[in-house]
């Protein structure tokens, strides 16, 4: 069976400043340099389908799958209402969000479809295809991040993803919508003196850079209950992104990584990065635990890695 | 000017299953039913408050969720539709309500004032959550009394249930002073389920109450502990365990809610009504009330 066509991954942060305050401060304009870097990558692309995992979107009831042609609204975030309304209209890939929901029921998942008028896309979501697809020239579809899913149900989902690209015959440009370090100040500040909450979580945050730039994204999966323990607000029960993304993208480490911009988002840390897969790198990119579908003995954890 | 008063405190879960179930003519899904130990629980406190002298509502909600400060409406009016995020299935409601600017920007510079980071709310496209319309429509489904309704500051998410139990009974201290110096009499609510674990799956009829219960038996004890201390007039005492509480059961009382609105009535030692409890998607849901007047005080269930 050929691989799925995921022509490369975004990794983007949800707060809407590099949307609606690009101007405010340095560290907000670089990350809306970033995402016009990537949405130009888009562009250039043949890219038929953005597919977007959003953490700022929960659900609880299994896994929802936006499926209006061409939802429609004004939205305006929680916090950061003052910042200003957020109009949008996107087009959806109705067909894709149908076969990725019987997908991930095919591998035991409860999902389902939503399309309903008003429904309330997220603010991660909302910024993310603003600034990556402005003029909805490419049709998308968004997954939401349940609260309870731990480890094996969101690279099951993941996975999913991947079978619907595959049975889709997309080319696919998958876009995770998350922080890294996630700890905002809980005061109004200055943008201007905007900076990451902590020296911890300005590490963390490096050391997880360091590992997108060297394409290492099953590595950083595996990291994810560690990440979630040292630098993310427990706000549910796991840093679940990276485990989305490399079920989707590849579980491997052989990709080219691109850390376009690193700044604080009112204390969180905000990055832009850019994870294309590569044929090229492998053997000193070793991941600790294999992705276990049959028995096979021991691990020959060198030999693995290879697209 | 005569000093202002809280005339009722009432803790009023926000499942939309609730709305759903009554099918008004704001929402666009329609129900065969169900809940009916909670509904007609709310329809009861409902006329109660038909009966009581008040001029505005106060409600603390989960589902507004701000990270920085707590932030309050400050507009006289919205009007739009609200979709629930998580069950778009069963609550599209169409929504008008009024606002009382003048108190809630009384209540934000108190607290302000007592250190309390505030925020007031004036974007027009802002979009009410549906913990506050659900909690509103069933205790006031004329929707004829204006609202303050204030943001959820998550204090037990970045730092614990502790430090959301001391900044919540702050907010709610501040509150009533604003109450007090406003001259108004006011209804407190208090949107939340207790126990707050829910089931990820749902039964092809939502309102199939063959299908309806808690979680588990943990849940039920500890609400049922909650639901004994607040007949017995224990109100200190259940904030007291409350960051106990909210960490075994998951409850939505994490927001700081309940908290909010007991500090606020100077933590009542007298019984509370209770009106109903009943699961939802397997979260368990009291609805009760405290009167201040010992005269018109019940014993409901």
């Amino acid at each position: 069976m050929t691989e799925p066509d995921i022509l490369f991954g975004v990794y983007c942060p949800p707060h809407p400043q590099p949307l609606l305050s690009p101007e405010a401060s340095e560290g907000y304009g670089k990350l809306r340099d970033a995402y016009d870097t990537c949405r130009k990558r888009i562009e250039d692309s043949d890219a038929d389908l953005i597919l977007v995992y959003s953490t700022t979107w929960p659900s609880i009831i299994g896994h929802q799958i936006q499926a209006h042609p061409e939802p429609e609204w004004v939205h305006v975030d929680d916090d950061f209402h003052y910042l200003g309304s957020m109009p949008y209209k996107f087009r959806m890939d109705v067909e894709f969000a149908q076969s990725f929901r019987d997908a991930a029921e095919s591998r035991g998942l409860q999902s389902r479809t939503v399309a309903y008028d008003g429904f309330p896309i997220d603010t991660g979501s909302v910024v993310a295809l603003k600034l990556l697809n402005p003029e909805n020239r490419i049709p998308a579809c968004i997954v939401s991040s349940n609260m309870y899913a731990n480890r094996a149900e969101t690279i099951v989902l993941g996975k999913s993803a991947r079978d619907a690209i595959q049975q889709q015959g997309k080319k696919a440009v998958v876009v995770v919508v998350s922080s890294l370090s996630n700890r905002m100040f809980t005061e109004h500040i200055d943008p201007a003196e905007d900076r990451i909450h902590s020296a911890k979580d300005d590490e963390w945050n490096r050391k997880i850079l360091e590992f997108f730039g060297d394409g290492r994204l099953e590595d950083l999966s595996q990291l994810s209950r560690e990440i979630h323990g040292q630098i993310r607000v427990q706000k549910v029960v796991a840093y679940k992104p990276a485990w989305w993304m490399s079920a989707t993208m590849g579980q491997h480490n052989n990709y080219t990584g691109e850390v376009l911009a690193y700044e604080a988002l009112h204390g969180s840390g905000g990055a832009v990065v850019m994870l294309t897969p590569s044929s090229e790198t492998v053997g000193d990119k070793e991941f600790d635990e294999d992705d276990v579908e049959h028995y096979h003995g021991d691990r020959g954890v060198l030999d693995k890695g290879a697209l | 000017m005569a000093k202002g008063e809280i005339v009722l405190g009432c803790l009023a879960p926000h499942p939309p299953h609730v709305v759903y179930a009554e099918n008004p003519e704001q929402n666009e899904a329609f129900s065969e039913g169900g809940w009916e130990t909670l509904r007609w629980g709310y329809n009861r406190l409902a006329r109660k408050l038909k009966t009581i002298d008040y001029d505005a509502m106060v409600i603390f909600t989960p589902h507004w969720q701000t990270y920085i400060g707590t932030h309050f409406l400050g507009l006289p009016e919205f009007k739009s539709k609200s979709v629930d995020p998580v069950f778009p299935n069963i609550f599209r409601f169409n929504y008008d309500i009024s606002v009382d600017v003048e108190l809630a920007e009384k209540m934000c510079a108190v607290a302000g004032e007592t250190g309390i980071i505030t925020k007031m709310m004036r974007n027009p496209d802002f979009r009410i959550d549906y913990g506050t319309i659900t909690s509103c429509h069933m205790l006031n489904p004329e929707w004829d009394k204006p609202l303050v309704t204030i943001s959820s500051n998550r204090n037990a998410h970045y730092y614990s249930p502790e430090v959301m139990n001391e900044q919540a009974g702050a907010l709610g201290k501040a509150c009533a002073k604003a109450i007090e110096d406003s001259g108004k009499k006011v209804v407190l609510i208090s949107s939340h389920s207790l126990s707050h674990r829910h089931f990820v799956t749902e039964s092809p009829l939502p309102e199939d109450m063959s299908r309806e219960h808690i979680y588990n038996h943990s849940q039920y004890v500890w609400d049922m502990k909650l639901v004994d201390m607040m007949r017995g007039g224990k109100m200190r005492e259940v904030i007291d365990i409350m960051p106990e509480y909210t960490e075994q059961t998951i409850a939505e009382t994490e927001a700081g809610g309940l908290t909010w609105m007991m500090s606020a009535m100077g933590y009542p030692d007298y019984p509370a009504e209770i009106y109903g409890y009943q699961s939802v998607i397997g979260t368990g849901n009291l609805i009760a009330a405290w009167d201040p007047m010992e005269a018109t005080r019940e014993i409901v269930l």
